[in-house]
């Protein structure tokens, strides 16, 4: 049983006040989430990934397509009991203390209320605001805001918890937290599918990742199988102030710093170049390969999409 | 089921308890009943009729101020601030948390209604020294008040399940002062004929009849009232408010929270 599975999954809203005219917030989406996985949704602000959470959680409704969690429907009650939620940018009931917050959550989810407060307590020391836990909402940072919001989203002890850029707006310590808090969900079982345009967080915590651009899918997988894909290219440093001619028809790119030369070269023509430094005598300090990050591959992604491209991209998300 | 919908209109009725506007209009009302003593001290032989009449009015209207006021904010300030997203990804259904929060702003405003009642009570025991039997019928307008702010409540939520705060307001205020005429409209409508009559006879069904609910005035001169009007008085506003409801209900289960 797949945590998250996603077929088709499309949305389009209707925009203007007279003359409505379509507007396509996500095309038509397939991508499974394994169990226990961490899984990223990367996208630039625009892309669709917070209106795919919303038609998870059944906040906005879909106009084609389905998906299901944990082998359920979207509006099955019983799922929305196993799943954990934190939207963007969290505002809570700000009259209430954090412990009331959670409190009132758990009634909502079905927590058994002899089981509720020792709950609340554990949850509460598990995000680090034990001893803020009967301050007014109002009195938070943001970032005792978002910890606050990823409390709620854990109390009822779900199996999938959805976070909608939980790091945004955090400072470092706050991200450090988080992070951590992700990593501990994961050593606990639980599936984690958070969105993010944080590329280093998802890079550092992601089994797997999804991106999205201007609502299609434009790749899923490892990032080391992401980036494999681009990693095309090798650095040579030697000693010289002198650019080698030879290199330069290569199509290598060089830069002279200090007493050394670096020139990054395709590496299909790896050989050539080392020939290159052989016959020319150049003194070889170091050749290393060029490792693309998930910002390189998700820079590449970010292209406007063909029509034809969408419907093959999205066709692939599995 | 029955335990998320308390505990939603529990949670709506501790907001409106921390709500310091909620306080300042109760002590205004209440401020208002007060002045009802002073002014009907300068109304020699029908100080009661004064009281209960400025009293129960001061009641009536801050009532239907703060229904609307926290009504129209019920679902709309919800989405706004995406409070309803956290609720409504637990197993919560959506009719479940609109009659959470109907029934948690109708519970505050018995509430308030009670203290504010107190209120006119003390200065009633205080003109005329002492209370008599006619006093209970006090009780009985006090009651059809709350009816009304029931109706208005479930008038305030359905508009707030569809339309920004200002618009709700203006909708539910401009619905509240068509129903106090309402008599009048019905008296209108028999004066009229053919298209005309038809409107008419349309808005007197739907619009609210706060005009039959409103017996201040008998009240204040000691007539009775029969058990049959606050049988039907219930009812309707029973009926009434349930209809609302299940509009407010079908528009926001259909609903995209953007």
């Amino acid at each position: 049983m797949r945590a998250i599975e996603i077929v088709g999954l499309e949305k389009v809203y209707q925009v203007g006040f007279w003359r409505k005219r379509p507007k396509r917030a996500l095309n038509a989406l397939h991508l499974a989430v394994e169990q226990g996985e961490i899984f990223g949704f990367l996208g630039p602000n625009g892309a669709g990934k917070t209106t795919t959470l919303k038609m998870l959680m059944g906040l906005v409704f879909p106009t084609g397509g389905s998906a299901r969690i944990l082998d359920m429907e979207m509006d099955d009650p019983r799922m929305k009991a196993q799943i954990g939620f934190l939207p963007e940018q969290p505002y809570f009931y700000d009259y209430l203390t954090a412990r009331e917050l959670l409190r009132y959550y758990g009634h909502l989810s079905g927590v058994e209320p002899k089981h509720l407060t020792a709950r609340v307590d554990t949850v509460l020391n598990q995000v680090g605001l034990n001893d803020s836990r009967d301050v007014q909402l109002r009195k938070f940072s943001k970032g005792m805001l978002q910890r606050a919001g990823i409390a709620q989203a854990i109390l009822h002890d779900p199996k999938v918890v959805f976070l909608d850029e939980p790091m945004s707006g955090l400072d470092p310590m706050g991200r450090r937290e988080v992070r951590n808090l992700i990593e501990q969900l994961k050593h606990d079982g639980k599936t984690v599918f958070f969105s993010t345009h944080i590329l280093s967080d998802a890079e550092a915590l992601c089994d797997r990742v999804a991106i999205l651009n201007q609502g299609t899918l434009r790749g899923v997988g490892a990032v080391e199988e992401l980036t494999a894909g681009i990693r095309g290219q090798s650095e040579f440093v030697w000693s010289g102030t002198t650019i080698s001619p030879g290199l330069t028809q290569l199509g290598a790119d060089c830069h002279v710093a200090g007493d050394t030369v670096r020139a990054v070269v395709p590496s299909d023509r790896m050989d050539a170049a080392l020939d290159v430094i052989k016959r020319e005598r150049l003194r070889l300090i170091s050749v290393t390969p060029v490792r693309t990050s998930l910002e390189d591959y998700f820079l590449a992604q970010l292209t406007p999409v063909p029509e034809e491209a969408k419907v093959a991209a999205n066709g692939n998300g599995g | 089921m029955a335990s998320r919908i308390f505990h939603i209109a529990a949670n709506t009725f501790r907001e409106a308890v921390r709500d310091r506007v909620l306080y300042n209009l109760i002590a205004f009302a209440l401020l208002l009943t007060g002045a009802a003593i002073f002014v009907g001290q300068i109304s020699i032989e029908i100080e009661r009729l004064v009281v209960i009449n400025l009293g129960l009015t001061a009641v009536s209207l801050f009532g239907v101020v703060i229904a609307i006021f926290i009504g129209i904010g019920l679902v709309s300030k919800e989405i706004e601030k995406r409070t309803l997203y956290t609720v409504l990804s637990r197993p919560v259904a959506r009719w479940e948390f609109i009659a959470g929060k109907f029934f948690g702003l109708s519970g505050t405003l018995v509430v308030n209604t009670l203290c504010m009642a107190l209120g006119v009570f003390a200065a009633l025991l205080y003109v005329s020294r002492n209370l008599n039997g006619a006093d209970a019928w006090v009780l009985v307008a006090i009651y059809f008040i709350v009816l009304q702010f029931v109706i208005v409540t479930a008038l305030a939520l359905l508009f707030s399940s569809f339309s920004s705060p200002l618009l709700s307001a203006v909708f539910t205020f401009c619905l509240f002062v068509s129903g106090t005429f309402a008599e009048d409209l019905r008296g209108f409508a028999q004066l009229t004929h053919g298209f005309t009559r038809w409107l008419a006879t349309g808005a007197i069904y739907a619009i609210p009849n706060f005009s039959a609910l409103n017996v201040i005035s008998q009240v204040a001169h000691g007539e009775p009232l029969s058990g049959q009007l606050i049988f039907w008085n219930s009812a309707y506003a029973l009926v009434y408010s349930l209809a609302v409801l299940s509009l407010a209900i079908l528009i926001f289960e259909r609903r995209n929270l953007k």
